[in-house]
């Protein structure tokens, strides 16, 4: 970039203590993007243009909405039903012509989250539903990119730094390590926000990101911020990162792209556990995996019908051993099966009948002696 | 013993939003305490914090000590 233009541009931010020629060259290298270009995405944006980010991708597939505006304030009426990430990167492109800008109108999904996300360095999550957040953690953790997250909800935001290399690093799943059932939270459609607050917490993120990039400061890593817009009290938290919700990720790119996160996110049934007689006519139906989730030296051992010994804690690299259209998990009394049940209905979501035998193999064995005399 | 509850988003329109519970020992009791005393709380999915820290296991309550309740939000 010409020199006088840079100096001229970012003057007042380059003579910042600690900032300098050093830190505008670090956000002129830096490459952003931001997921959601909505009430969150739009004021990040609008930042981190303005502060000189050399490479900014959008992500969003949705078109501009009159209701939208009151909020989402890049977008004017002229803009309505035309593509938000297309409109963001033309208004963002005018207001700063040297900055490389990619537009994504394309939803964010499990085939192409790896792909779009492993080109940048830090990504915002400005989404606005629980299937996303879920899918960006998981995608961001496998490949080790930060994650600048923000939510709102009525009067409330909440901000945090996720995933940010460190051996302690917290993701979303360490706070919550599963998405809520459907109609648990309500979104902004149905629980209504204050427009200037995603401008708030979205501006945040976007200095989140700007503390990251150039080393300033102490941005929120594995610490949560929430706000609250009525009576402006700020309360941080410390965050720590959980051994068990790792086995929640998938473990690999191929686990992430078979995962169903539309189903995850709106589950609203466990997995369901069957009784003996009902087990009995799946075993006669053909079609079927059973999966005996105990540990290889267990007793009694399992002579009467077919089935697979994975131990619960080697299923998640077992999936692909299973390939019938239907599942069930057995373990001694019925535990066990359950955990494991749940875990194959997350990867599986709906393509895959899921059950666990209630009672576990002690409960089928008695019936069987029952029969028996 | 009184303790400090905090109650984030939509969690203060199941909870209230000046929650006192006192006599309370650890993180665990007043877990209990609360889905006794709203059993709509189960419905629900929520952080607890005890002063500013996110708590996994139970953890011991002492007078004077804030405990907060953070549900998660969605919207953008």
């Amino acid at each position: 970039m010409n020199k006088n233009i840079l100096y001229d541009r970012y003057q007042r931010q380059m003579i910042l203590k600690n900032f300098g020629e050093a830190g505008q060259q670090k956000l002129l290298q830096a490459k952003v993007l931001v997921i959601g270009a909505g009430g969150l995405g739009c004021p990040a944006l609008q930042y981190l243009a303005a502060a000189g980010i050399g490479t900014i991708g959008i992500v969003d597939d949705d078109v501009v909405a009159l209701s939208n505006l009151h909020r989402q304030i890049l977008f004017t009426v002229n803009d309505i039903s035309l593509f938000k990430a297309t409109c963001a990167a033309a208004v963002l492109q005018k207001s700063n012509p040297e900055i490389n800008i990619i537009d994504y109108a394309e939803r964010l999904t499990t085939q192409n989250a790896f792909l779009i996300i492993d080109k940048y360095d830090i990504i915002i999550d400005g989404t606005d539903n629980f299937a996303s957040r879920y899918m960006i953690n998981d995608a961001c953790v496998l490949l080790n990119k930060t994650l600048v997250y923000g939510a709102v909800s009525q009067y409330e935001g909440q901000v945090a730094v996720f995933n940010c290399p460190d051996k302690n690093a917290v993701n979303y799943r360490d706070l919550f390590p599963q998405p809520p059932k459907e109609n648990e939270i309500m979104n902004c459609a149905e629980a209504g926000v204050l427009g200037v607050l995603p401008g708030i917490i979205g501006t945040m993120q976007a200095n989140e990101t700007i503390k990251l990039i150039t080393g300033i400061g102490k941005p929120l890593i594995n610490r949560l911020l929430t706000y609250n817009a009525l009576n402006n009290q700020i309360y941080e938290l410390e965050l720590s990162a959980n051994a068990e919700t790792r086995a929640l990720i998938p473990k690999d790119k191929t686990a992430f792209e078979q995962t169903n996160y539309d189903w995850l996110c709106s589950a609203t049934i466990d997995p369901p556990e069957i009784d003996v007689v009902f087990f009995n006519k799946l075993l006669s139906s053909g079609d079927i995996n059973i999966i005996d989730v105990r540990e290889l030296d267990e007793l009694p051992v399992i002579k009467e019908f077919d089935h697979q010994k994975i131990p619960l804690s080697q299923l998640a690299e077992n999936f692909s051993l299973l390939n019938a259209s239907a599942v069930v998990a057995i373990c001694q009394s019925g535990k066990r099966s359950l955990q494991a049940a749940k875990q194959l209905t997350a990867v599986f979501g709906t393509s895959k009948k899921i059950y666990s035998l209630h009672g576990g193999i002690t409960v089928w064995k008695q019936q069987l002696a029952k029969q028996l005399l | 013993m009184k303790i400090n509850i905090i109650i984030f988003g939509q969690l203060s329109e199941v909870l209230g939003e000046n929650l006192v519970i006192d006599n309370i020992a650890d993180t665990e009791s007043l877990q209990q305490a609360l889905h006794k005393k709203f059993p709509e709380l189960a419905n629900y999915k929520y952080v607890i914090a005890v002063n500013k820290k996110q708590v996994t296991v139970n953890t011991v309550l002492k007078e004077d000590y804030t405990v907060a309740l953070l549900p998660p939000f969605s919207g953008g």
